[in-house]
């Protein structure tokens, strides 16, 4: 892979190139703040913040991605070890006020001038002045009542009440606690409370060989398989310089069509099941049920584990075109049914909206986004290079569809039109793969990979949106890092947003059409 | 009281309350069927019952007498109606019981009194439901005795026996833009209040969206047994007084003798009812809650025009 010049990459002067399309930047606490708004202004976005430990010094990294060309600037901050401060970027963009309670929580390094400086990720047991991320955290202490009350934000005024709902909910589904604060039916305010599922992934990582990152990035959340683990994959290939056979690519991107389709005909089935609209539902299952089927056969896994392997894929069965042909005539006639149906429809029409500019500010990605207005897809903006010898790209064959309301029946048809962008690319793509085991590790060229100290970022379009991993590989090239970045983490606070006004009846469809993961947002 | 009369009220009761459960059960696996699934069988719920009968009833802390008494006034309103509603018989020494205003009222009691425990229990979700369930019903029983009045009318009486009786007597009346506009008017109330779809979901899992099933959230045990037979005895005797009203044929007089006949004719028309509203919740998805309100003032309306053309078309 060539990389382009680093002046068309990198607007700040003062970087080299680390990595594909990747500028390192060097900056001061000082300049921080000018640097991300010169990103900003010459349309970066920021993809994902990571606190790092280098023993002597704390690190904060700051990387920022553009299109067209693809373009990927990281800022790296030394942080001194006994006053770990970083000048708060809250004002600058919203997502970056998150990631800095997130890095305050896990590594105690405090944003000066922050906003909300509440804690995010540690709930009030958590013992204070105990930060696990840091290299020198002893294991975890006795949880107890030690950080005082936890509060909510109360709304005053005549009639307004408050419903307390979960962390444990009435269906199987993962925790969370939301607090309305309602007159009547209607929200007022809705708190989302997450974090309950906090896993330490990201501290499971460190130490690992490389290749024993893949299962656990499989299980980073079980509906994103794919997109973790490639996402992974390619941090690690970025970060060791190793190059992916064509074959390869075409397999990987047939398995993260493969895991868009059953999560969204999945969805579509959910939505009309939340307003009671069973018999849809059970088709979509059963439409659902043939592509778990179809995807054990393809990577022995139903949900698609074992098929990425470090610089390769391996495919047990290649998809039967006519069988997803087959496939997409169903869902289609589903989407149909539910689009013609009077009451469904009027369920869905102007239910909790998401404007463009919401969506824009909060920084959001993946189906909430595009449901939005948003043209953003990771697929064509953050391409992983060509996937026939011919020079065939992905975007080529890829439409990116969008849709303007960002209302519950935008977010309904986004993934119906996204269905069918997928079904197009696997299409082409499923007759041009045959079954089989496509590079690996470790690989042929071993000897030429880059040693310790060097730092990969993985960018995968998921089916619920960018997923991003940067991981630094340590001595004997094992993990030292990975920060993984779900696009749940960015889509999270778009639903309190579309929500205010809606009637608390209208939640659970609201909640469904945005679909977020809290595993993958508590990691 | 005679035997044969005594014999009738027995039918009733024993065949509301057996019933009821069953008819729950058919209505699922209709609906189960129809979406291609196996379905658990029409005695589910009997099951269902019989193992929560075997459970003690769990009390919240800080409920006080409202939360422990709904149970029992639920199924004891129900009974009642049971006994004196002209199911099986329009010769029952309780027919005199039937008035319109005492089912209308027996009806809002049970409703009442469980929206009173959901209070209770001092829960968001408990004032939630009740607040939700209090609103569906002022919007309902206005429809039903306005519906009712359209029947009565001609008849002179607001004694439910005594329409029937009438009915049975002129069917044609039946046929009439009265009596097919109150039909209409009551099916769409008795759906609304028994909690079916587009009114309410009985199937959810989803505790913001209920209605009923937020008032019973803290129930558990026996209690719930109780709460769930008197919803579904509830169900069973609207769908039997829809079907004696519009369809009275076959139900039995004095005589002992045409009893038995009745009571399978009774099964069969309420099971074809529930079935057929298990059929049709398969293609409906469920209302908006703020636009209950305007579907039940349609079935007011109907109901309003019902009693216009029983006095004007008469």
């Amino acid at each position: 892979m060539t990389n382009p010049p680093i002046a068309t990459l990198s607007p700040i002067p003062g970087g080299q190139l680390v990595g594909h399309h990747r500028v390192a930047v060097p900056t001061t606490a000082a300049n921080l703040a000018l640097h991300v708004a010169t990103l900003q202004q010459q349309g970066f976005r920021l993809a994902l913040v990571a606190g790092l430990d280098d023993r002597d010094a704390l690190r904060a990294v700051y990387l920022c991605t553009a299109t067209e060309p693809d373009r990927r600037v990281e800022l790296h901050l030394s942080i001194d070890r006994g006053d770990p401060t970083v000048p708060t970027l809250a004002g600058l963009s919203f997502p970056a006020g998150r990631f800095e309670r997130e890095m305050h929580d896990l590594y105690g390094i405090v944003p000066i001038d922050h906003p909300l400086p509440r804690r995010l990720v540690r709930h009030r047991h958590w013992p204070s002045g105990w930060y696990p991320m840091r290299h020198d955290a002893h294991p975890a202490p006795k949880f107890g009542e030690t950080g005082g009350p936890f509060p909510f934000l109360t709304v005053e005024g005549t009639g307004v009440y408050e419903i307390p709902v979960g962390p444990v909910h009435a269906g199987i589904i993962e925790p969370g606690h939301f607090r309305f604060s309602v007159v009547g039916e209607t929200i007022l305010k809705l708190k989302a409370r997450l974090w309950y599922v906090h896993k330490g992934i990201e501290k499971l990582f460190e130490q690992r060989e490389l290749p024993a990152g893949l299962p656990l990035a499989e299980r980073i959340s079980g509906d994103s398989a794919v997109g973790h683990t490639l996402a992974y994959a390619r941090a690690v290939e970025d970060a060791m310089n190793l190059e992916v056979p064509v074959e390869a690519r075409r397999m990987r991107a047939i398995l993260l069509e493969l895991e868009r389709l059953y999560n969204h005909i999945g969805d579509v089935g959910a939505l009309c099941n939340d307003v009671g609209h069973g018999i849809l539902n059970a088709h979509a299952l059963r439409i659902r049920e043939t592509l778990l089927r179809i995807n054990k056969e393809t990577t022995g896994h139903r949900l698609l584990r074992g098929g990425i392997v470090l610089g390769g894929a391996v495919l047990r069965r290649v998809p039967d075109p006519a069988r997803l042909a087959a496939i997409g005539a169903d869902i289609r006639d589903v989407v149909q049914l539910a689009l013609g149906n009077s009451l469904v429809a009027e369920r869905f029409t102007a239910t909790a909206v998401l404007t463009a500019q919401q969506a824009r500010d909060l920084g959001t990605v993946g189906y909430v986004a595009r449901a939005s207005g948003l043209d953003v897809d990771a697929r064509r903006d953050h391409p992983d290079g060509v996937l026939t010898d011919q020079g065939l790209r992905l975007a080529d064959l890829l439409t990116v569809p969008t849709h303007a309301t960002g209302d519950v029946m935008a977010r309904f048809q986004q993934r119906a039109a996204e269905i069918e962008a997928s079904l197009v690319v696997l299409d082409t793509l499923v007759r041009a793969v045959v079954p089989g085991a496509i590079g690996g590790w470790p690989a042929a060229s071993h000897q030429h990979l880059a040693g310790p100290g060097s730092a990969g970022v993985g960018i995968v379009e998921g089916w619920r949106g960018t997923i991003v991993h940067r991981v630094e590989i340590g001595a004997a090239r094992r993990l030292s890092r990975n920060k993984v970045v779900d696009p749940s983490f960015f889509n999270w606070p778009a639903l309190p947003v579309a929500l205010a006004g809606t009637i608390v009846a209208d939640f659970p469809l609201v909640n469904k059409s945005f679909n977020l993961s809290y595993a993958g947002n508590d990691l | 009281m005679n035997g044969p009369a005594l014999a009738a009220i027995a039918a009733q009761l024993v065949v509301t309350v057996a019933g009821a459960p069953l008819l729950v059960g058919l209505m699922r696996q209709v609906r189960a069927r129809l979406e291609g699934r196996a379905g658990a069988g029409v005695g589910q719920p009997w099951r269902d019952l019989r193992k929560l009968l075997r459970r003690p009833p769990v009390t919240p802390r800080g409920t006080g007498w409202a939360f422990r008494l709904a149970p029992l006034l639920l199924v004891g309103s129900a009974l009642v109606l049971a006994a004196i509603a002209p199911l099986v018989t329009v010769a029952s020494p309780l027919d005199a019981l039937a008035d319109l205003f005492a089912v209308v009222g027996l009806l809002a009691l049970g409703t009442v009194t469980l929206a009173l425990a959901a209070l209770d229990t001092g829960t968001a979700f408990g004032g939630m439901g009740a607040s939700r369930e209090i609103t569906v019903l002022a919007l309902v029983e206005p429809t039903i005795l306005v519906a009712g009045f359209a029947l009565s009318a001609r008849v002179g009486s607001t004694n439910l026996a005594a329409i029937v009786t009438a009915t049975l007597h002129d069917p044609l009346r039946v046929a009439s833009p009265a009596s097919l506009l109150a039909a209409a008017a009551l099916l769409i109330v008795v759906i609304a209040e028994t909690g079916r779809l587009p009114v309410d979901n009985p199937d959810t899992h989803l505790e913001l969206t209920m209605i009923h099933e937020a008032m019973i959230l803290e129930y558990a045990g026996s209690d719930l047994a109780l709460v769930e037979l008197a919803a579904a005895m509830r169900l069973t005797i609207m769908l039997g007084l829809l079907a004696s009203l519009f369809v009275p044929w076959g139900i039995a007089g004095a005589s002992l003798v045409a009893l038995p006949l009745a009571v399978v004719i009774f099964v069969a028309k309420v099971a074809a009812l529930g079935a057929g509203l298990g059929a049709v919740e398969v293609f409906v998805a469920k209302l908006r809650l703020f636009r209950v309100p305007e579907l039940l003032a349609g079935s007011f309306v109907l109901a309003l025009l019902a009693v216009a053309s029983s006095f004007f078309l008469a």
